[in-house]
């Protein structure tokens, strides 16, 4: 199949799909490159001049930098261990055999495909509203005076939103991968004497790291940019700007473009580090 | 018409030297079979023949027609792939169909074609159904079938038999073999295993690293192997084979005595040993042999009923005419 | 594992998943109901769950009043046509990459996801600036390009994942059979990818009319599709509950839908492949 001919056409037949992409990363990084160095207002003047590494300076001194740092750790962090938990246990459950298995699993999976602007605004309104929402009714029916989740447990109430959207992908993957446990494998260890939760550790957890990894890699990338989730929200305020935000509202709301780009290559860093490794666990499984 | 010439073929992988230059004729209505170990090349010189990959230099002919640079779709050949290949959306019928179809055949001859492989493979049953629904066997017949349609001037075998279980092996061997003599059109059929070749063929081509060890039928290499190699791959159990100074007796680099040219005796003998393992066929008994002096274990093949049993003693005497001679470049003395 | 379990632990594990499953899902239950109720009924204290008066009254004044089939036009059409070019782009670049791999074809996979990895946020002026000189700012045009770009890389290596599934030797059979190139990709190897090419055409769908960054960052009302509609609704002085969750039941229902019959090929999707 690998002869000289067909060696070409392939060649020709990847052009347009690499080249796009090339065009696509390169020319809009240069320039996000490019501008991080020069004093780049719009609103007041345009490009006023060579900068240097100031922008750099000035983002990282800024005191709304290290705030933002702080919340996007919060937020993947709390995201992250909030979902790979109940994703295991639920992964686990599911793999268990009952009655209604596909329709559970549908409703498991459901939050996944509601667009996000959709969820951030159902739970802002109808469960997190401090009059009319949800919370609010059931915190009364207890006797206790209702929250005001958006305003005064504002990351607690991001962090439950974006894991109400995430943790349908962590159960489906490890559902995933617990259901290509090799049973013969669980049933040698129970042969051998290994008890319930020593069968978890043991085996499950050790089968499942695999999977868990790439949850967490995945996860972490998109998480680190998650917008519209506090975009319809709280719009930033509260203790909600993430290091995304933050640029977002440099570049689109202040218009100090020099200083957003700035940002936007720490953001570009920043992810290239967490891909790095994706790409490992990725390539290797390529080869097999 | 069948008969395939290559000349001078190499073929590399990059800088890796696979098959170094090669010469090999095939005669028409020849049965010929490429064997040796895995990752000999056997399978690669196939995929050479069928222009499923490029020769990296050299040329081959066809009946004496040039067909170095005539794509697979052309060479007028057919192969059954180890994995049988059906295409899994399109039912028996259609499979067998396929290339009869490419050739643009018509619908008539396409079914009466069909008809009588379907027949001749015990297909009839099974033309409507899709090869997923059918056991390995059956779709080794649906691949045979799709071959055997297009009436090509040599059939190429990868391997076909690999995928089966030992039962339906046999009965298959003894199917394309009999198939073999009814059309009586070559036949290339790559194996590693020594006994397909061995009941099978009229010429056994072993390959070792590319390089073609000897050609001959099989009898001629059971017989007067010209190598080590040879006489070590061909023949079941392995023949003895006996360096040091047993083979400096015989004034030869190593010695090779087949398991079943070794006798049993009461007593004396040139090899006095301890029973190892005993394997009792039934048919046969093979006796493993240790301490016979010699640094080699020797395995014999006897009858049925010798009741030796592990840690016996027993006496070995082998056909002295029998024994195979090498050199120190491990090529035969004659 | 084929061992039997009594009746009791099978009825436990299946009250404790149908309660959780109920659980994740009663957010988007409760929404759909509201959607059905009257405004005063939707902020009822205490809530009202089934018993209510049905009314299809909240679906007309959406309807009606925001253009709602604007949105939902271009939401459709950003998402289809993203969807549709990418695979225009991506099928042959797959085919390739599968069926003629060479020593490089991996480097250009992860590469390719890679680009995937870019935060938005790092590139967002430049392809504002981008968008303005092109005129293709607010356009559907303009997002649909941006939107097949950023999924382009899910969709070549989805194709990758699928088509090398396909075994070599079946083309090679076509070949032997004595079958042209054109017809070894028109009757062996089309009809074997069909179905996965269905199944990232329809994955691909779901996230690029999901995608809530581009979408909100690129249009203002012209080609403004359902996120953005949604998004609208933010605003304090449109705070109605049941209107509001009559759209938001209008722009999840359709993709609810297709999401249940993709949910087999989701986690191939978005792994790349890594978790089998």
């Amino acid at each position: 199949m690998a002869t000289q001919h067909s060696r070409s056409a392939a060649r020709l037949m990847m052009a347009p799909a690499v080249v796009l992409l090339l065009g696509w990363m390169l020319v809009p990084l240069v320039m996000t490159l490019w501008f991080s160095f020069r004093n780049y207002l719009p609103l007041r003047g345009g490009d006023l001049g060579w900068a240097g590494f100031d922008n750099y300076v000035r983002f990282i001194n800024s005191s709304s930098f290290w705030p933002s740092v702080s919340t996007t750790l919060i937020i993947v962090g709390g995201v992250l261990a909030i979902t790979i938990v109940f994703g295991v246990l639920l992964a686990l459950l599911l793999d268990q055999p009952m009655w209604g298995q596909g329709i559970v699993r549908i409703l498991v999976i459901a939050p996944f495909f509601v667009m996000p602007t959709v969820s951030a605004l159902v739970w802002k309104n109808m469960f997190m509203d401090p009059v009319n929402g949800l919370f609010a009714h059931l915190w009364k029916f207890f006797g206790a005076a209702p929250v005001e989740w958006l305003s005064q447990a504002s990351l607690t109430s991001i962090i439950i939103i974006v894991s109400w959207q995430w943790l349908p992908f962590a159960t489906l993957i490890l559902l995933t991968a617990v259901q290509s446990l090799d049973g013969e494998q669980l049933e040698a260890s129970e042969m051998d004497g290994a008890k319930p939760l020593q069968r978890f550790g043991f085996i499950i957890l050790p089968h499942l790291s695999r999977a868990i990894t790439i949850v967490v890699l995945i996860q972490t990338i998109f998480l680190l940019s998650i917008f519209a989730e506090i975009f319809v929200t709280t719009g930033g305020s509260f203790g909600t700007r993430t290091l995304t935000y933050l640029i977002f509202q440099r570049v689109l709301e202040s218009q100090n473009i020099g200083l957003g780009s700035a940002g936007g290559i720490y953001a570009v860093i920043l992810a290239n580090i967490i891909a790095i490794f994706l790409m490992r666990i990725v390539g290797k499984n390529l080869d097999a | 018409m069948g008969q395939i010439t290559l000349k001078q073929v190499t073929k590399k992988f990059g800088d890796v030297e696979v098959i170094p230059p090669l010469d090999l004729t095939i005669h028409d209505g020849e049965f010929t079979v490429f064997v040796g170990p895995s990752g000999c090349g056997k399978s690669t010189l196939l995929r050479l023949i069928a222009g499923l990959e490029d020769m990296t230099s050299g040329s081959m002919d066809i009946d004496g027609m040039d067909a170095t640079s005539v794509p697979p779709s052309k060479r007028g050949l057919a192969m059954v792939f180890q994995s049988y290949a059906l295409y899994p959306h399109m039912s028996v019928r259609k499979n067998i169909a396929f290339p009869m179809r490419m050739a643009g055949m018509d619908q008539a001859e396409q079914d009466k074609r069909i008809e009588q492989a379907a027949a001749a493979l015990n297909l009839t049953d099974y033309l409507d159904r899709k090869p997923g629904q059918l056991s390995g066997g059956q779709r080794q017949r649906v691949a045979i079938g799709r071959a055997i349609v297009r009436e090509p001037s040599a059939f190429l075998f990868d391997e076909p038999l690999s995928n089966l279980d030992a039962a339906l092996r046999v009965g298959m061997r003894l199917e394309i073999s009999e198939m073999h003599k009814r059309l009586n059109t070559t036949m290339i059929y790559v194996t590693h295993d020594q006994v397909e070749a061995m009941t099978m063929a009229d010429k056994i081509v072993v390959l070792r690293a590319g390089v073609i060890e000897q050609v001959g039928s099989p009898l001629e290499l059971y017989h007067s192997p010209r190598n080590v190699f040879v006489a070590g791959f061909i023949g079941s159990p392995k023949m003895n084979l006996i360096e040091g100074e047993e083979a400096a007796k015989h004034s030869a680099a190593s010695i090779g005595v087949r398991p079943e040219h070794i006798d049993v005796v009461e007593s004396g003998g040139m090899w006095t040993g301890t029973v190892g393992v005993a394997e009792h066929l039934g048919s046969d008994t093979f006796f493993h042999v240790h301490e016979t002096g010699l640094a080699e274990t020797i395995t014999v093949r006897t009858e049925g009923d010798i009741m030796l049993k592990h840690g016996d003693t027993i006496h070995l005497n082998p056909r002295v005419d029998l024994i195979h001679r090498f050199d120190a470049q491990g090529l035969r003395i004659e | 594992m084929a061992r039997n379990v009594t009746t009791q632990r099978k009825i436990i594990n299946t009250t404790a998943a149908w309660v959780i499953g109920l659980l994740i899902f009663f957010p988007i239950l409760w929404t759909i109901l509201t959607s059905f109720k009257t405004e005063a009924t939707a902020i009822a204290d205490p809530p009202v769950f089934l018993f209510f008066d049905w009314t299809l009254e909240n679906y007309q004044v959406v309807n009606e009043r925001s253009n709602y089939g604007r949105f939902l036009w271009n939401s459709i059409f950003i998402a289809g046509g993203s969807t549709i070019l990418g695979l225009i782009v991506a099928i042959p670049a797959a085919w390739s990459m599968a069926f003629v791999p060479s020593r490089r074809t991996k480097d250009i996979l992860l590469w390719m996801l890679s680009t995937k990895m870019l935060p938005a946020v790092g590139v967002l002026y430049p392809i504002y600036l981008i968008f303005i000189k092109f005129g293709l700012l607010d356009s559907v045009l303009g997002l649909t390009i941006v939107l097949m770009l950023i999924n382009l890389p899910i969709i070549v290596w989805m194709l990758y994942t699928y088509f090398r599934e396909i075994p070599g030797e079946i083309l090679e059979a076509a070949r032997m059979d004595g079958a042209s190139l054109k017809s070894e990709l028109l009757y062996v190897l089309t009809p074997m990818a069909v179905p996965g090419i269905a199944s990232t055409l329809l994955l691909n769908f779901i996230l690029a009319w999901n995608e809530a960054f581009w979408t909100l960052n690129l249009t203002a009302a012209k080609a403004a599709p359902l996120t953005a509609f949604i998004a609208s609704y933010s605003s304090p002085e449109g705070l109605f509950y049941a209107k509001l969750s009559a759209a938001s039941t209008m722009a999840i229902a359709p993709i609810l839908i297709l999401g249940w019959f993709s949910q087999k090929q989701l986690v191939r999707g978005l792994t790349f492949g890594a978790v089998k």
